[in-house]
C-alpha cells in the first residue's frame, strides 16, 4: 500500500510538470483535467472519499470547462478584433 | 542556455529529487497511521452524539455549521457576482448551434444523463451516512445538466436551466440553510444547534439539522453551478460583444 502510495504521488508530479511542460493551450486544459482526475486518486486513496468526489467534478470537469470556455471566448474576441481592423483599412 | 543542456540540468535535478524523495518516503509512516487526537475522538463521538455515520459530514454541518454558513455564502455571493458581470439584461432569441460532437458522444451522454442525477441525489440525501453530501451531490447534479448541453444542444439546455424556477430554488437553498439555524432560536437554543429529534441510526432521516442542511447546500450548489455554467455558455455561444 505504501509503495503504491509513493508510485502515485510520483505519477502526480510527473502529471504536474507535463502540464506546465505542454505548450498547445487546448492540449494543455485536457492534461489538466488529467491531473485533477490523477489528484481525486490520490485523495481516495489516502481515505478522502468525500474530498475525491467533489475533487473529480471540480479538478477534472469544471475547472477545465472554464478554461476552456474562457479561451474560446478570447478567440473569438480576437477574430472579432481583426475583422474589425481590416474593414477599417 | 540550449535544449541539450536544458535537459542535462532537468536530469541532475530529476535524480536528486528521485534520491531525496525515495529517502523520505522510507521513513513514512504506516499505512493508515494517525496522530492527532482530534480524529479519534470525533470518530467515537458523532455516531453516539448526533446518530451520523459520515463524521465529515457531522463536522461540517454540525458541528462547524457556522463555518460551513459562510462558506455557502461565499459561492453564492460569488454566483451572483459572476451574473450580474455577465448576464445579458435582454437575452438575444436566437442561439447558433453547431453540430458538433459525434453520435457517439450524444448518445452515451445521453444514457448517463438519468444515471449522474439519480447519483446526485442520492449523494444530498445520504450525506449524513455516507461520504459525499451536499456539496458533492450539487456539483454532481449540475453536472448532468451540462451532459444535457453535450448531449443535445444549447437550445434544450437554455430552456431548462434559463428558468425563473432556478434562481428562487438557488436563494431557497442558500436561505434553508439560514432559516435551519434560526430556528433553534425559536425554541430556546443556540444559532444552528441541533435540536430536531436524532432518529435511529442509519436511516435516511436521521440526525436532525445535518440532513436537512446537507439537502438544502446540495440544492443551493446545483442550482447555482447550473447557473454559472449557463451564463458562461451563454456568453460564449450568442457571440455577445460583438457590437
Amino acid at each position: 500500500m505504501k509503495v503504491a502510495a509513493v508510485l502515485l504521488l510520483l505519477l502526480i508530479a510527473v502529471s504536474g510538470f507535463m502540464v506546465v511542460r505542454t505548450r498547445d493551450v487546448t492540449a494543455q486544459i485536457l492534461s489538466l483535467s488529467f491531473y485533477g482526475l490523477l489528484l481525486a486518486v490520490m485523495f481516495f486513496m489516502f481515505q478522502a472519499p468525500d474530498v475525491a468526489l467533489s475533487q473529480i467534478v471540480v479538478g477534472a470537469v469544471a475547472l477545465p470547462l472554464m478554461v476552456m470556455l474562457a479561451l474560446a471566448r478570447m478567440k473569438h474576441h480576437e477574430k472579432v478584433k481583426a475583422a474589425r481592423g481590416k474593414n477599417e483599412r | 542556455m540550449n535544449a541539450k543542456w536544458r535537459l542535462r540540468l532537468f536530469l541532475v535535478a530529476g535524480a536528486v529529487f528521485l534520491f531525496l524523495y525515495l529517502a523520505a518516503a522510507k521513513n513514512l509512516p504506516a499505512w493508515g497511521d494517525y496522530r492527532g487526537p482530534y480524529g479519534d475522538v470525533m470518530s467515537s463521538l458523532s455516531v453516539y452524539e448526533r446518530h451520523a455515520t459520515d463524521v465529515v459530514n457531522a463536522i461540517d454541518y454540525d458541528y462547524r455549521g457556522f463555518d460551513t454558513l459562510g462558506e455557502e455564502f461565499i459561492l453564492f455571493t460569488s454566483i451572483i457576482g459572476v451574473m450580474l458581470l455577465l448576464r445579458d439584461p435582454k437575452p438575444k432569441s436566437g442561439t447558433k448551434d453547431e453540430e458538433g460532437l459525434s453520435k457517439t458522444v450524444k448518445v452515451t451522454a445521453t444514457a448517463s444523463f438519468g444515471l449522474t442525477l439519480i447519483f446526485g441525489l442520492y449523494m444530498c440525501t445520504h450525506g449524513q451516512l455516507t461520504p459525499g453530501g451536499g456539496f458533492q451531490g450539487g456539483v454532481i447534479i449540475a453536472t448532468a445538466f451540462l451532459l444535457i448541453f453535450v448531449a443535445q444542444n444549447m437550445k434544450s439546455f437554455k430552456a431548462i436551466t434559463s428558468h425563473p424556477l432556478m434562481e428562487v430554488l438557488e436563494a431557497v437553498g442558500a436561505s434553508l440553510y439560514a432559516l435551519t439555524g434560526l430556528s433553534a432560536l425559536l425554541i430556546g437554543v443556540p444559532f444552528l444547534t441541533n435540536w430536531i429529534p436524532l432518529g435511529t441510526t442509519g436511516d435516511v432521516f436521521s440526525s436532525g439539522t445535518i440532513a436537512i442542511i446537507s439537502a438544502s447546500v446540495g440544492l443551493e450548489v446545483a442550482t447555482g453551478f447550473i447557473l454559472l455554467s449557463y451564463t458562461y455558455l451563454e456568453e460564449i455561444l450568442s457571440g455577445k460583444g460583438e457590437q
